[in-house]
């Protein structure tokens, strides 16, 4: 990551609470975060510890209590449709379950569509089927063979591929991925993260992984954020994070996950 | 050598789809368990792990369908068996199942308590209430599970809990065969190790005498089982010590398995994940040769000839005609 790479999105003191009174919960308390151009950042941390909720605040889906988030150095608006719109052609997400991103009732050349059809551009059919056949192609699938299945008919990786090469056709500057991996395995795991690679390679894209495993936000991130009970506790360099962690929780999160050559203590 | 619990031989079955096809998930497998062990069963998505794991039961029903092959529990060939004597006799009290995804297999409607005092009923009909009240309590306070829990429902639990919820509820009747259908792939990394320690101190106090237990995440089954067989396309490809099998894998579809491992080791960093190109094949068809043929760098003429055997090289058993040692000492990450 260089310094002087321009910052894209920052937030300022994100809260959100959960209930009133009695049951209130706060599930990201002060949370301040910077995103560069073209850096991979993970946030770890259990389940419960509020990085989904945080993440559905930073792609513009739930309120935050107070707080800011500037996206290129300004407030960001959601106002109207149009400025959604205009938010969403920059920051999009990808979801855990495969299964239930996608409207099953549409066939998968719909689903393509509908994402060439936000860029409001003015194609032609063939042009609009040369863009679906690169971005199925650059996921490694066929789109001849895709061409009026439907959702179900594929595997969770070839799904979670699709969802990719929708990202591929709308090249946003930041893509939230919240557990990307985790409902597939080990196998297409290694497939999925090489293509968010050359993506963040292409696009110079943001790339933020929500994630509970520490190997995963190490093999891939720049930048790690350790989040506990909606508080970051930890921030720093992947490599630095995982070489000398500093934070009580960030320890016991690093020895909870099985590793190949050092013990795992059972005990 | 502990006392061998469970013997599967040459097992087959099938799934019969509506459109009247059979797709031939488990392909002649056989493998011994003994007590006081775990064995690993390890494979991506699709290579029949889940259904090997429903067949070793014997408890079929359709799509699902028996084909040929015998399966003995302590002396009992469970396929000789009647339906209902199976269900009485063999099932939760020889052999229990923990599936893939616990966290739906509770009935929202019912107190977690209930789950087991129903299969108390059926299964120790001379038990009073209070007696099987005693023994749920029992159960959680092993499985760390607060005894309130016993009267909640389960959307007031965690998944950690409902997990172990689930633990404790198929292994109350003590059976001798404990299958783990990858029983902590939907937990974060924290319970998971929770939930793993728990399983292995009920092997420790003699509650479950062994595991089968399946699962994708090879670091985690490196510090669970003894043994591990992997799976592709219905069939062992490979079966030995786990030490040995991941550090040292022999069969090209292993080697290629243990390249996407990611673990946080410093010595991940920077290295590319190898993926294996292509997909598994298609188990509709009847298929002739080495299974992994299609994907194999190493793939020859004589590999899609005939059925490859199973052989021995040292202590381990592999599927393939050839010798292919793994290239590197220095494990799955150098590779790269």
């Amino acid at each position: 990551m260089n310094g002087d790479s321009s910052i894209v999105l920052e937030g300022r003191k994100l809260n959100r609470q959960f209930g009133f009174g009695r049951n209130r919960f706060f599930a990201v308390s002060d949370v301040d975060f910077v995103f560069r151009s073209g850096e991979i950042i993970s946030i770890v941390g259990e389940s419960g510890s509020g990085k989904t909720t945080l993440a559905k605040m930073i792609m513009g889906l739930l309120k935050p209590t107070s707080g800011e988030v500037m996206f290129r150095e300004n407030p960001r608006s959601l106002r109207t449709k149009a400025d959604r719109e205009e938010y969403w052609k920059s920051v999009q997400g990808i979801f855990q379950d495969p299964f239930s991103s996608f409207n099953q009732f549409s066939k998968i050349q719909t689903l393509l569509l509908d994402c060439i059809n936000l860029l409001k551009l003015k194609l032609s059919e063939e042009e609009k089927m040369n863009m679906m056949r690169e971005a199925c192609g650059f996921v490694n699938l066929e789109f001849d063979e895709l061409y009026n299945k439907y959702p179900f008919e594929l595997s969770g990786g070839q799904m979670q591929r699709l969802m990719i090469a929708r990202i591929f056709i709308l090249k946003p500057k930041v893509l939230i991925a919240d557990e990307p991996t985790s409902m597939i395995d080990a196998c297409s795991r290694a497939t999925i993260l090489d293509m968010f690679l050359k993506l963040r390679k292409q696009n110079d894209m943001i790339i933020v992984f929500i994630t509970h495993d520490l190997g995963l936000a190490y093999y891939v991130s720049d930048t790690i954020y350790i989040m506990e009970h909606g508080k970051i506790v930890e921030r720093g360099n992947a490599a630095t994070i995982l070489e000398s962690p500093v934070h009580s929780y960030t320890k016991r999160l690093l020895a909870d996950v099985p590793k190949l050559k050092e013990a795992w203590d059972l005990g | 050598m502990g006392q061998t619990i469970l013997t599967v031989s040459e097992l087959k079955t099938f799934y019969r789809t509506r459109l009247k096809e059979n797709v031939h998930a488990v392909d002649g497998v056989s493998f011994t368990l003994e007590e006081g062990k775990i064995l690993g069963i390890a494979g991506e998505s699709g290579c029949g792990k889940s259904t090997l794991a429903l067949s070793v039961m014997g408890f079929y029903f359709p799509p699902l369908n028996f084909k040929s092959g015998s399966i003995v529990i302590d002396g009992i060939d469970i396929m000789k068996l009647s339906r209902e004597d199976l269900r009485t006799k063999v099932l939760g009290e020889e052999i229990a199942y923990i599936p893939q995804s616990a966290m739906n297999a509770l009935n929202p409607t019912k107190r977690v308590g209930k789950f087991i005092e129903d299969i108390l009923r059926e299964h120790r009909p001379g038990l009073s209430q209070e007696q099987m009240q005693r023994l749920a309590a029992e159960r959680f306070e092993i499985l760390n599970l607060p005894t309130r829990a016993l009267t909640a429902y389960p959307n007031e639990l965690s998944g950690g809990m409902k997990q172990r919820v689930v633990i404790a509820t198929s292994t109350i009747l003590n059976p001798k065969v404990l299958i783990a259908d990858e029983p902590t792939s939907a937990l974060d990394v924290s319970s998971q190790k929770i939930a793993i320690k728990l399983l292995k101190s009920l092997l420790a106090k003699g509650f479950v005498k062994s595991m089968l237990f399946i699962t994708h995440e090879l670091p985690l089954l490196k510090h669970v089982a003894d043994d591990v067989m992997i799976m592709y396309a219905g069939q062992i490809v490979e079966r030995g010590r786990i030490d040995e099998v991941i550090f040292k894998p022999m069969h090209p579809y292993a080697q290629a398995l243990m390249g996407s491992i990611i673990v946080p080791e410093s010595d991940i960093r920077g290295h590319r994940l190898s993926s294996i190109p292509g997909a598994p094949p298609n188990l509709k068809n009847e298929m002739k040769g080495c299974r992994f043929a299609d994907r194999c760098i190493h793939t020859v003429d004589e590999c899609r000839k005939e059925e490859i055997p199973e052989r021995a090289r040292g202590e381990r058993t592999i599927r393939c005609l050839f010798d292919f040692d793994y290239q590197s000492e220095e494990t799955a990450h150098e590779r790269r």
